[in-house]
Formats: C-alpha cells, structure tokens, sequence
C-alpha cells in the first residue's frame, strides 16, 4: 500500500490533505444515505438536481425516441388494418357489458341510496405517457411525463386498461417516479373475487407478487382474481391487480406461498392513466367506542403490516 | 504532464472544457437506454477514473460527488449511493495515478479493474443494506467491459493533446 501512503513534500501547497476531503465527502455521502433511505428528506435537493438532469434525460431519450416513431411511420398499412380490425372486434364483443354497465351503475347507485350507504366513488383521472423506466436495477420503477404541473402528487394510483401498474412516489416538476406493484415489498391492499377474502399482496422484486401470511388452509385457488379491496384509502375498490399463479401449501409452514402474476402490462411501454386523488374515508371510530366491528377496524389500521386473515 | 514510459512524446497540457465536456458526454451516455443491459460499463466511473489518473490536481473528489448526484437524480435511486462509490474511486485512483502511468495500457487496465469492482460492489453493498432487491450477477459485470475499453479510451481522450502546436524543424522532439 506503498501508493496510498505517499505524502507531497510539505513545501508545495495542495489544500486540504486528500485523505482528509475523503473522510468530509464519504460522511456526506453516507448521511445523504441515511437521510433519504430513513427519513425521505431530500425530495427538495432531488427537486432541484432534477432540473439540471432532466434537459439531459430528455437529450439522451431523443434518438430513441426518434427511432420508434420512424418505425411506427414505416410500419406496413397491413399490420395497422389487422389492428383496427382486432380492436374494432374487442370493442364490439365489450359493448354489452359495456352498455349495461351503465345501467348497472346507476341502478347501484339507487340500491345504495335506498340503503343509506355511501356513494361509490367513480374514477377519474388523467392519461399519462411512459416515458423510460429508471435505471435503478435495485428497484421496479417507470417515468411519465405529469409532475407537479399537471396536480399530480404523492400516493395517486396508477391504472392500465387492463389493471392496476403502481403508485406515484416522487413528483418532480415535468415528470414523477412511479413504483410499480411488483416492486419489492410494494404492498396493495386486495380481495379476492370468488369468495371475497381480504389479504395484502407484495411485491417480490422479480416482476411476480406474493400474498404473505395467509393460512396454509385459506381457500385461495390456482386462477384466482385479485382486485383492490379498497381498505387502504388509497386504491378504488375493484380495479383488478393480480391473477394468482401458484399455491403451495406445506404442512411444515403456518402460511401458505401464494405467487400471483400482475394482471395489468406492469413491466410494458405505453400509456397509463393516473387516477385522481382518492376522497378521505370517513374519520375511524375512537376505540373506546368500537363495540362490535372492533376486530375488523383493527386490522384495517394495521392491514400495512399484519393484514387480515379472515373476513 | 505525465505520459506513459514508452511514450516517445510530450503531450500538450489538458485543456479544462475538455475535461468537462467529457464528463458531460459520459453523463448522457449513462442516461441512454441501453444503460441497463448487463454489461453496459458505467461510463461516468470510467471517464472519472481516467480523468483522476491523469489529472488527478484538476478531477478529485469534488467532482466525483457532483457527478454521483447528479448520477443518483438521474436513476431514481438512493441519493448517496453514486457519490459514494465515486468518491471513493476517485481518490483511489489518484492515490494510483503516480504509479499506474508507468506500466502500458494493458497492465494499466489491470490495475484499474479492482478499483471499478468497487464501484458496483460499494452500490450494492448500499441498497441491500437499505432493503433493496438483489439486482443479479449482471449489474457486476461492468467493470470487465469497462478495463477492456481502458485503451482505446486513452487514446480517444488523449487525442486533443496529441496536435503539436506548430512544426518546429529544429526542434528535436
């Protein structure tokens, strides 16, 4: 370690010693760490660098950019009429579903009247470009193209047409961060439709999902569909998120491993719409008074981490 | 100016918006697309080590912070974690440049890999800690690619300082 050793002659004048700057930028660097790892307070210098790396961001994607839309330009008249056709045939074996939707929207919404429940929340939102996804290989995350600009925040759902994608973590001004559902650990709040068990599936990092801590004798099937539960006051009740894929059920473990498939083209290019905020639920009940809902409102608080097992 | 020891020739000195314009090029580069296929060397770390050799009074540490930031905004990922790995892989390359210029340009990059290693390893060391997802043997690869282009990058980056300023038929070199 001859090398790392070596000293310049005290005559020269050079600043601070190297060793020295190294020690001042390595404590930065690992309290920058610390600070936006734990306690997530750097969003504004994030904000602010962002304005210099963005212009290049974009400078870097033109060609691509360029690239793909020259070869949709030069795509064959064949290929767009078989598109047009497919689509058209969709829309038209959708169109019943579609026009009594409608109906039954409405009639829902007489029903719930008439019960004195709560109006369901319709969605709405804005349509939003994919931009890239960011280069991080530790984590799953897109680009799009609204930012604070466009009211986007923090938390906003994001659909596709056939799913839920993700959620907004990190707006900057022209673009905000998505993270997708398959990140790892990206909790959402589900239920299943064939029997309406509530659970919490995560991410696995590796473009699957899992719903943890459920029994090994829970009734949850190969082909299941998972759609939001709604529970969290973040996501609608009822956008689809995942089909379950596998079930493994050993005796030697108290939960069963559950591998679910996004349903939605979470790992694709292409338009997402990003769902508008979400209206508050209503104020929970102070424990005290919780008489007989109490286990239920209890899990629901704490659904992010331990969630419920049975409805 | 340092060369190498079988350079017959004196190189002119570095020009300051060479070394910036560079490191903006390797910046864009870094933000191409093709930037997450395995393999795909992390072009800032190169151009910074080879910049912290060469001139290692003009590129340190200071820059090598800027650049992670900028490198940490840019990927979406935990800010620190480049300027991290490129603080410490520019003074580790000063400390080697005094050394390093004497061997040729193959024994160079061979004294430059395990100091690249470091950078995908100090990254990875960082987000696992933070409960990050394994990224695969794929993201540790860059740094084989990246001693491999260690030649042709000095060439291309010495190029500017290869153009005598004027002939001079009486001068002997």
């Amino acid at each position: 370690m001859a090398a790392f050793d070596h000293t310049p002659p005290p005559f020269f004048k050079r600043g601070p010693a190297p060793l020295a700057m190294l020690t001042l930028y390595v404590a930065v660097s690992v309290s920058l760490l610390v600070l936006d790892a734990k306690f997530r307070y750097l969003d504004l210098l994030r904000q602010a660098l962002a304005v210099v790396t963005h212009p290049l961001q974009q400078l870097a994607h033109a060609p691509v950019r360029g690239l793909a839309q020259a070869g949709e330009y030069f795509q064959s008249v064949d290929a767009l009429h078989d598109e047009n056709q497919r689509l058209k045939r969709a829309k038209l074996e959708g169109a019943p579903m579609l026009l009594r939707l409608q109906q039954l929207e409405v009639e829902n919404a007489r029903l719930r009247r008439l019960l004195a429940v709560r109006d369901r929340q319709p969605a709405s939102g804005q349509v939003a470009q994919v931009l890239y996804a960011a280069r991080d290989p530790f984590s799953r995350r897109i680009v799009v193209d609204k930012g604070q600009q466009d009211k986007v925040g923090a938390g906003l759902p994001v659909v596709d047409d056939a799913g839920i994608v993700g959620q907004v973590t990190r707006v900057y001004p022209f673009v905000s961060e998505v993270t997708l559902i398959t990140d790892k650990d990206q909790a959402v709040p589900v239920q299943i439709v064939r029997n309406g068990v509530r659970s919490v599936v995560f991410g696995l990092g590796n473009g699957q999902l899992e719903l943890r801590f459920m029994p090994a004798n829970a009734d949850v099937q190969e082909g299941d569909t998972l759609v939001t539960s709604g529970l969290d006051g973040t996501y609608l009740p009822g956008f689809p998120v995942a089909r379950v894929v596998k079930v493994e059920r050993d005796n030697a473990y108290s939960f069963a491993r559950i591998v679910c498939a996004p349903v939605a083209g979470v790992e694709n290019f292409g338009e997402v719409m990003i769902l508008a905020q979400r209206e508050a639920p209503p104020p929970r009940p102070e424990p005290a008074e919780a008489v007989e809902g109490a286990p239920e409102e209890k899990a629901a608080k704490t659904k992010k981490k331990r969630p419920l097992r049975q409805p | 100016m340092q060369t190498t020891f079988t350079s017959s020739r004196i190189l002119l000195p570095v020009r300051p918006w060479f070394i910036a314009l560079s490191l903006i090029v390797a910046l864009l580069l870094n933000m191409l697309p093709t930037a997450w296929w395995p393999g795909v060397p992390d072009w800032v770390a190169l151009v910074l080590c080879f910049w912290s050799v060469r001139e290692f009074r003009r590129v340190g540490m200071g820059w090598a912070f800027v650049l992670g930031l900028a490198m940490d905004v840019a990927d979406a990922s935990l800010m620190g974690q480049h300027a991290l790995a490129y603080v410490l892989l520019a003074y580790g390359a000063s400390a080697l440049s005094r050394r390093v210029l004497w061997f040729p340009l193959l024994q160079q990059a061979l004294q430059i890999l395990p100091l690249l290693c470091l950078v995908p390893l100090i990254q990875a060391g960082a987000r696992l800690l933070a409960g990050g997802d394994f990224p695969g043997v794929g993201f540790f690869l860059w740094p084989l690619v990246a001693a491999a282009l260690w030649a042709p990058l000095t060439l291309v980056l010495l190029l500017p300082q290869h153009q005598p300023v004027e002939h001079d038929a009486n001068r002997p070199i």
